[in-house]
């Protein structure tokens, strides 16, 4: 009977502790969100933080998603050759790149390189005292810190997704190609023979989300560091796990919603 | 001491859990005098500036700034407050994604919108009160050794010209010839303002340097208040005890055996 208490316990104090921290963020992002709307404004902020987390994620989302173009199309042939449909392998490109691998993928890239960054700087700036250190100077932590990153990754994300769109069908093709002996002009005709424009759309509002999760969690997990470097480190790998366990969790919901009949 | 008090602290409790670190403090600080709150580590002196910075919500009690509860104020009333603060903290807190000058003129900046192109040669102007050259401004917080940081740090406290100021263990990981320089630039550079210095340490040498009047903390209330040149015949058993730097007294410090 203890024992089962025991586990029950356990159970119910995990449950609590996970509907805490959801509802802590929910409450952080509220408050980030009601800030985006009120002076002050950084622009300058902004600007750097789209530079940041955009400009210079750009090599990493650009390699990952070409190589995930050919693997995609090398991958595809094999397996449709064995029931002669090997004509598929540019639709089944484009359309897996812009619906799935390319939102995902420059996601869980950017939570890794960004999210992390995000969480490190806040947390030492959080033990070091510098956020405490912007209140003195009657400078809103929260506008001056979360509104920038937030918005800047809400924004950019789309913009690196249809980068990764565009280069993950290119190595597609380059595969499909130059390896397994596609016509250029008929794989490119397959490619836009049943694209939709929703195909694409649903793919950069899943980046836009993406981006909001990735800024969010990074700056809720750094904002709220303790404890000195070990903290920091907690923080970093949070904001990197919570991050993407959530985007392919709204990953799902996202894809229910535009294509679920 | 006669008038309202700047800063004026009544029945302050703070609790972590079942730990209570502020007690009912009762304090008073009046207007342009230096006031060292000295008290051992875990003593509460930290907890006690972060609450009159706003940094930390207490559980009860008031804070009053010329003659106005902060606590009761909205965010935005006590970002106005703030304007007429500085604060050095302990480890400086200087950002370092920021070149000095920055830093330096960080409040300029951000409160009164002055123009970039007039903020850094005021940025220099501000840097050569703390004795630092034009060299350091470009420079990146991280290039700089540990006095300089601190130098900065007072440059940024007080570039905005503020009524009341703030030190948090301001010698702390400094030789002693860098912490008299530090103390020495405080002075200085309060009295030039004509502000209010509250300061908290256990530097009884720094207490000296800087205060007019020491307070001591312990049991999470303020146990004494006296002049600065008293303080090593104060007749308090707590204090003595605090300033001989023994172990043998009244104050027991936690430790598990």
């Amino acid at each position: 009977m203890n024992t089962l208490l025991d586990l029950l316990g356990a159970i119910g104090r995990g449950l609590f502790a996970v509907l805490s921290a959801a509802g802590s963020v929910t409450l952080f992002a509220a408050l980030a969100l009601s800030h985006v709307v009120r002076p002050p404004f950084y622009p300058r902020l902004l600007l750097r933080q789209m530079t940041d987390i955009g400009y210079f994620s750009l090599p990493v989302v650009a390699l990952t998603a070409i190589f995930s173009g050919m693997v995609l199309a090398l991958q595809s042939y094999t397996g449709f050759a064995r029931f002669s449909a090997e004509g598929a392998v540019a639709t089944v490109v484009v359309l897996s790149i812009t619906r799935e691998l390319g939102p995902v993928l420059a996601g869980l890239m950017v939570a890794g390189r960004v999210g992390a960054a995000i969480a490190a700087e806040l947390g030492t700036m959080r033990v070091t005292d510098q956020i405490d250190a912007l209140t003195t100077l009657s400078t809103n932590p929260m506008k001056y810190l979360v509104v920038p990153r937030i918005v800047a990754a809400t924004l950019v994300l789309p913009l690196l997704v249809l980068v990764a769109d565009i280069l993950g069908v290119l190595g597609g093709f380059i595969v499909g190609v130059f390896k397994l002996d596609f016509h250029p002009g008929t794989y490119m005709a397959r490619t836009w023979e049943y694209l939709e424009f929703q195909d694409v759309f649903s793919g950069l509002v899943k980046a836009a989300v993406f981006g909001f999760i990735i800024a969010l969690m990074g700056c809720y997990q750094g904002y709220h560091s303790k404890g000195g470097a070990q903290g920091v480190g907690a923080a970093t790998t949070n904001a990197v796990v919570s991050a993407s366990i959530l985007i392919l969790t709204f990953n799902y919901i996202i894809t229910e919603l535009f294509f679920a009949r | 001491m006669s008038g309202v008090p700047k800063i004026r602290i009544r029945g302050l409790s703070k609790a972590f859990g079942p730990k209570r670190v502020l007690d009912a403090l009762d304090l008073d600080v009046p207007a342009g005098r230096g006031l060292v709150v000295i008290g051992g580590s875990g003593s509460g002196k930290s907890v006690l500036i972060k609450c009159i910075l706003g940094l930390i919500e207490p559980d009860a009690g008031t804070i009053e700034i010329d003659g106005r509860n902060v606590l009761a104020m909205s965010r935005t009333e006590r970002e106005a407050v703030n304007v007429h603060i500085g604060m050095l903290f302990q480890q400086g807190a200087l950002f370092d994604s920021l070149p000095v000058w920055e830093n330096v003129a960080f409040g300029l900046l951000a409160r009164r919108m002055m123009a970039r192109r007039d903020a850094k040669p005021r940025a220099i102007e501000i840097l050569a009160q703390v004795g630092l050259g034009a060299d350091v401004a470009d420079l990146s917080p991280s290039e700089l050794s540990g006095g300089m940081q601190k130098r900065v740090a007072l440059a940024r406290a007080i570039a905005a010209r503020p009524d009341i100021m703030f030190f948090d263990e301001p010698t702390t990981g400094l030789d002693p010839i860098m912490g008299a320089i530090i103390d020495a630039l405080i002075v200085e550079q309060v009295k030039r303002l004509g502000a209010t210095a509250f300061s908290i340490t256990h530097d009884m040498a720094s207490a000296q340097r800087i205060g007019d009047t020491v307070a001591m903390i312990h049991g999470g209330r303020i146990i004494w208040v006296g002049p600065a040149s008293s303080i090593r015949e104060s007749g308090n058993p707590y204090v003595d005890q605090f300033v001989r730097g023994s172990s043998e007294g009244p104050i027991k410090m936690e430790l598990r055996k």
